[in-house]
This record gives C-alpha cells, sequence and structure tokens, in this order.
C-alpha cells in the first residue's frame, strides 16, 4: 500500500501538488490521468524519492521515502520517468541487466540471468539485446527501459507515459504485458496515461488529478463519465460502451 | 548470438595498450641518450614517472567527472582549478617575490597549493550542491564564475607585478615535466594510489551514475552522496597532478573520448585503465616529440593541445555526423 498524507509541491509561487492524500492500495492497475500540468508527474515523482517531499509524508509498505536507504526502497520499489537520454553506450542487455542492480550489486547471479533473459523474452527484445541503445528506435529504446524496471521485480513499478513513442501495436503488447504482471505476480503497477481509453480498459482504478489535486478516483465505470472528463479535461466525450470497456470519443 | 561490436576484446586491447605504452617509456629513456647510463636514466625516469603519474590521474578525473555530470565533452577544468592554480602562483610570487617562492620547501609549496585546491572545491560543493540536476548544473556555472574571477585577479596581479617576476610566474604557468621535484612524486603516487583504491572499489558505483540521476536513483544509489565523493576525489587528483607540472587542460578531454571510442562499453572497470593507458601513451610521444624533434622549442601543452584540439574537433564532427 502507498500511502500520500497531506503532500505538496511547489515550483517558485505555483502550486504544482496542493495537499494532495491518497491511499493507493497494493495490486492492480492504476492510472494517473489529467491535462498537462496537473501535478501527476510530480506526484509521481515525490512518491519513487525523485523528488523530496517538502511538505506531508509519502509511505511504501509503511516505509516513509525520504528516510529509508535508498537501496532498501529500490527493492520494493521501482520508477522509469518519460525522458532516458544517457550519455553512457550500453546495449540493451547491459541496461536490463542494471535492473538487477538492487539485488546483486553488479555481481549478476544466475537467477539474474534468468531474470533478464526472461523480460528479454516477454518484452520481445530477442532480436535487439545485444545492440545498442543508440542504434534503436524510440519505440524499441523505451521498450528496453520498461524491461529494465520489470528486470528489478518490484512489488510497486511506476511509470511516467510508458507509452511514449510506442506505436498502436507494442502499446497494446505493454499494457497486456502490465496487466499481467499484475494479475500473475501480484504486483502493482502505477501510470501516468494520456490515452484515457487505455486508461479505461485495463486500469483497475483510475486517479484523476486537476490543478495539482485528486478530483476524482475509483474504477474505470465511475470516471470514464462525461461529467468527469469534462471536469478533468474540459472537454466535451461521448460515452460509449463497447464489449463491456468505456471508451470516450472527445475527437470531434 | 555474436555481439556486433567493432571493438576489440579488453584483454587484447588492454595488452595491447599496455605493450605501447611500455614501448613509448623505453624510447623515451633511451632515444638519444649520450654518456653516462646511470645519469641518463635517473634524469629521465623522474621525467618518466612523472608523466605516468600525471597522465594517470589526469585521465581518471576526467572521466569521473564526466560520469558524474553525465557528460562528455566537459573536464573538472570547467570549475575553475587551472585558474586557481594560476591566481596562487601569482599571488605567491607578488606577495613574497620570485626568490622567497623559489627558496620554499618544495613539499610545503605543494602542500599548500593541494589543500588550497580541494578545500576550494570542497567549499562550493557544500554550498551549492543541493543533488538535484539542476544543482549540478549550477555548480559547474558558478565554476566556471569563479575560474573568470580567479583568471581576472591574476591577470590583474601580473600586469602590477615586476616585469621579472612576471616572466618567472609565466614560466610556472606552462605545464612542464622537467623540473618536477624528485620527493613530491612519491607523496603524489601515494594519494593518487589511495584515491586509485577508493575509485576501483566504487567502479560498480559509477556504472550506475553513469545511468544519470533518476535511474541511479532508482537502482538504490545514494546520488547525492555518491557525486559528492567523486567530486572530492576528482579534486584532489586534479590538484596532485595541477601541483606537479601545472595546468594540462585539454589533455583529459582528448584521452578520455579517446578511450570511449577505444571501449565499447559502460563498465569503469575497463574504460579507467584504458584512459590511464592512453594518457601515458599520449604523453610520452608527445614529450618525445617535444624533446626530439622539436628540440625542446616548446611546452608539452602546446604540442596536446594542438594535436588533442584537431583530434577533439575530428570527434565532435564524427558524432554529429551519425
Amino acid at each position: 500500500m502507498i500511502e500520500v498524507r497531506n503532500a505538496s509541491k511547489s515550483y517558485g509561487e505555483t502550486l504544482v501538488v496542493d495537499d494532495v492524500s491518497i491511499t493507493l492500495p497494493a495490486g492492480g492497475v492504476i492510472s494517473l490521468i489529467g491535462a498537462n500540468g496537473a501535478g501527476k508527474s510530480t506526484l509521481l515523482s515525490m512518491i519513487s524519492r525523485l523528488l523530496p517531499v517538502p511538505a506531508g509524508t509519502v509511505t511504501v509498505e509503511g516505509m516513509d521515502v525520504t528516510t529509508t536507504p535508498g537501496d532498501v526502497l529500490a527493492r520494493h520499489l521501482s520508477i522509469l520517468r518519460q525522458d532516458n537520454q544517457m550519455t553512457a553506450r550500453l546495449t540493451v542487455r547491459d541496461l536490463i541487466a542494471f535492473g538487477r542492480y538492487p539485488h546483486s550489486k553488479g555481481r549478476l547471479t544466475v537467477e539474474d540471468q534468468g531474470h533478464i533473459e526472461r523480460v528479454i523474452r516477454y518484452l520481445e527484445l530477442e532480436a535487439v539485446a545485444h545492440r545498442f541503445l543508440d542504434e534503436l528506435s524510440g519505440g524499441q529504446r523505451q521498450r528496453a527501459f520498461i524491461a529494465m524496471v520489470l528486470c528489478q521485480d518490484t512489488d510497486y513499478v511506476l511509470l511516467d507515459e510508458p507509452l511514449n513513442n510506442l506505436d498502436v501495436k507494442h502499446a497494446v503488447a505493454m499494457m497486456k504485458l502490465f496487466r499481467r504482471t499484475a494479475d500473475e505476480f501480484r504486483k502493482t503497477i502505477i501510470l501516468v496515461l494520456h490515452d484515457i481509453n487505455f486508461a479505461s480498459c485495463y486500469s483497475d482504478r483510475i486517479v484523476a488529478m486537476r490543478n495539482g489535486r485528486i478530483a476524482h478516483q475509483g474504477p474505470p465505470e465511475d470516471i470514464i463519465t462525461p461529467c468527469v472528463i469534462r471536469d478533468v479535461y474540459g472537454v466535451e466525450a461521448n460515452i460509449h460502451e463497447i464489449d463491456g470497456k468505456r471508451v470516450a470519443l472527445y475527437f470531434r | 548470438m555474436p555481439p556486433d561490436r567493432r571493438s576489440l576484446p579488453p584483454a587484447v586491447l588492454i595488452a595491447g595498450l599496455g605493450g605501447l605504452a611500455a614501448a613509448s617509456i623505453v624510447l623515451f629513456l633511451t632515444v638519444g641518450a649520450k654518456g653516462s647510463w646511470s645519469f641518463i636514466l635517473t634524469f629521465r625516469g623522474t621525467k618518466v614517472a612523472a608523466m605516468v603519474l600525471v597522465g594517470y590521474a589526469i585521465a581518471m578525473s576526467t572521466v569521473l567527472f564526466q560520469t558524474i555530470t553525465n557528460n562528455r565533452i566537459l573536464t573538472p577544468s570547467i570549475m575553475g582549478f587551472d585558474a586557481l592554480y594560476r591566481l596562487i602562483q601569482t599571488v605567491l610570487v607578488f606577495q613574497l617575490g620570485s626568490a622567497a617562492v623559489a627558496g620554499f620547501d618544495p613539499r610545503l609549496r605543494f602542500g599548500i597549493e593541494v589543500a588550497a585546491m580541494v578545500a576550494f572545491s570542497w567549499l562550493l560543493y557544500r554550498w551549492l550542491f543541493s543533488g538535484s540536476l539542476r544543482g549540478l548544473h549550477l555548480l559547474m556555472l558558478v565554476g566556471i564564475v569563479f575560474g573568470v574571477l580567479f583568471r581576472s585577479l591574476s591577470g590583474f596581479l601580473q600586469r602590477v607585478i615586476d616585469p621579472n617576476e612576471f616572466l618567472v610566474v609565466q614560466d610556472r604557468l606552462f605545464a612542464s615535466f622537467n623540473r618536477v621535484d624528485a620527493q613530491l612524486l612519491a607523496v603524489s603516487a601515494l594519494v593518487v594510489l589511495a584515491v586509485s583504491v577508493v575509485v576501483w572499489r566504487k567502479a560498480g558505483v559509477l556504472d550506475v551514475l553513469a545511468l544519470g540521476r533518476d535511474a541511479a536513483i532508482n537502482l538504490g544509489v545514494d546520488h547525492r552522496r555518491e557525486v559528492m565523493q567523486m567530486l572530492v576525489t576528482v579534486s584532489i587528483l586534479v590538484a596532485v597532478s595541477t601541483a606537479l607540472v601545472g595546468p594540462v587542460t585539454f589533455f583529459g578531454l582528448l584521452v578520455a573520448n579517446l578511450a570511449y571510442l577505444l571501449v565499447d562499453t559502460h563498465r569503469h572497470r575497463l574504460i579507467l585503465p584504458v584512459a590511464a593507458l592512453v594518457a601515458i601513451l599520449v604523453l610520452m610521444s608527445g614529450q618525445l616529440v617535444l624533446e626530439r624533434l622539436l628540440g625542446f622549442n616548446g611546452a608539452l601543452s602546446i604540442v596536446i593541445e594542438f594535436l588533442g584540439g584537431i583530434v577533439f574537433l575530428i570527434i565532435l564532427v564524427r558524432r554529429a555526423a551519425r
């Protein structure tokens, strides 16, 4: 369980996260949605200790993220941000192997190798595993980075816009993989998503943010409604139910 | 599946570079030797030891600095080290006169220079480095500003100083391996060795730091503490090499980038030795060219910065084209 209590964060005068309190239960896929600048990424960064928590507290499984040693937390929670530029020249396999660092501190065991091979297979990266990251397309690189955090094998996986750069086929495959990881291995996957229909079709729970606050939260059927979408994004949407999933049409 | 790497296997590469470096040392010791061997070997041996030590220290400090800043075209000199060294030399001569400075116990002067440079950088880090990436950039920016300040101050002092004294100062500000004190070499070697042990044990952490701040924190590395520690390590290495032979700015940039070209890997346990060997090789051949072909007409830094500048431009242009 992740508990956020009265967390706030401001950049200069602007409050980006405004006194947020929320409890995210363990297990399942949770999507964070909201307009640009609503504070989704900042909240995710605070939960994952990439940003300090100037006010309030954040605990993961009872561990305060600001005081728990980083290497302990790294075995419970992993985070992937949006832009992942690096100067080091790495192959895909090297990058994925780094996911085992919290467990083996760089000396890979047989078990680690097993994890690495499995993740490479899951993400269909076999063909490019030996290639350097700077020789890959944006989508392949994105999948390699996701593979690294999945290889970390933590109970909580936080991903900031993981579908960036992915084509439809790979976006669907990625969401299915998250679903499967959550269902089979009892992991908690927390995603920042821009595509509300992906959020609707694959999440157990959706959290909608507006102006640094939690505006709405609940299962997809409560969130994907014309009223909530108007409130969060300020656009009119028609909601259709197709094969038991709610789909929002907001293109006109 | 065979990896499609173009570079040589690491063991071959290191053995090859090691062989070349050893050959350059032997050449340097023997080419054009006339007269008593015992004199020549002692005389040139000191120079060789200084070059090996300085090359090693500069290569290592540059690679470390580039790893923690995630930038491959920076050198630690951006933090104003060279400028501080210039200022210390100028102030010493200005205040005490060249005769008094020359009469100093070299160990004392060395100690003061190293201590001043390390203390300066440590204070700067403590003051400015909050742990964020912006903090690191701010730190470098302030380092540049301090560098300009130090340069202007020493420029001012050099203008008002007695012209004869100015010549002494100027001579001290060119990197040169011809005036290295053997006693200082031993002390420096010990310091560099101690630092190397720390760095070698941290090689795994360095690999992670090279992934960038967010990824390093995600993998459980205490980013702020490790970066601080590495920054201090870098200042010690730069301070030692600068106090030994004077500022060699461009050199580190050159050898670090050559090392990255030679070893297609992220692992510091390979990059660091290769960079060090390249550094020794370049320094030795540079000095050989300087002494035997140019007949000592110039300082080593001139040769290195001329060739280094060309090589570096080629690297940049090639990368831009890719």
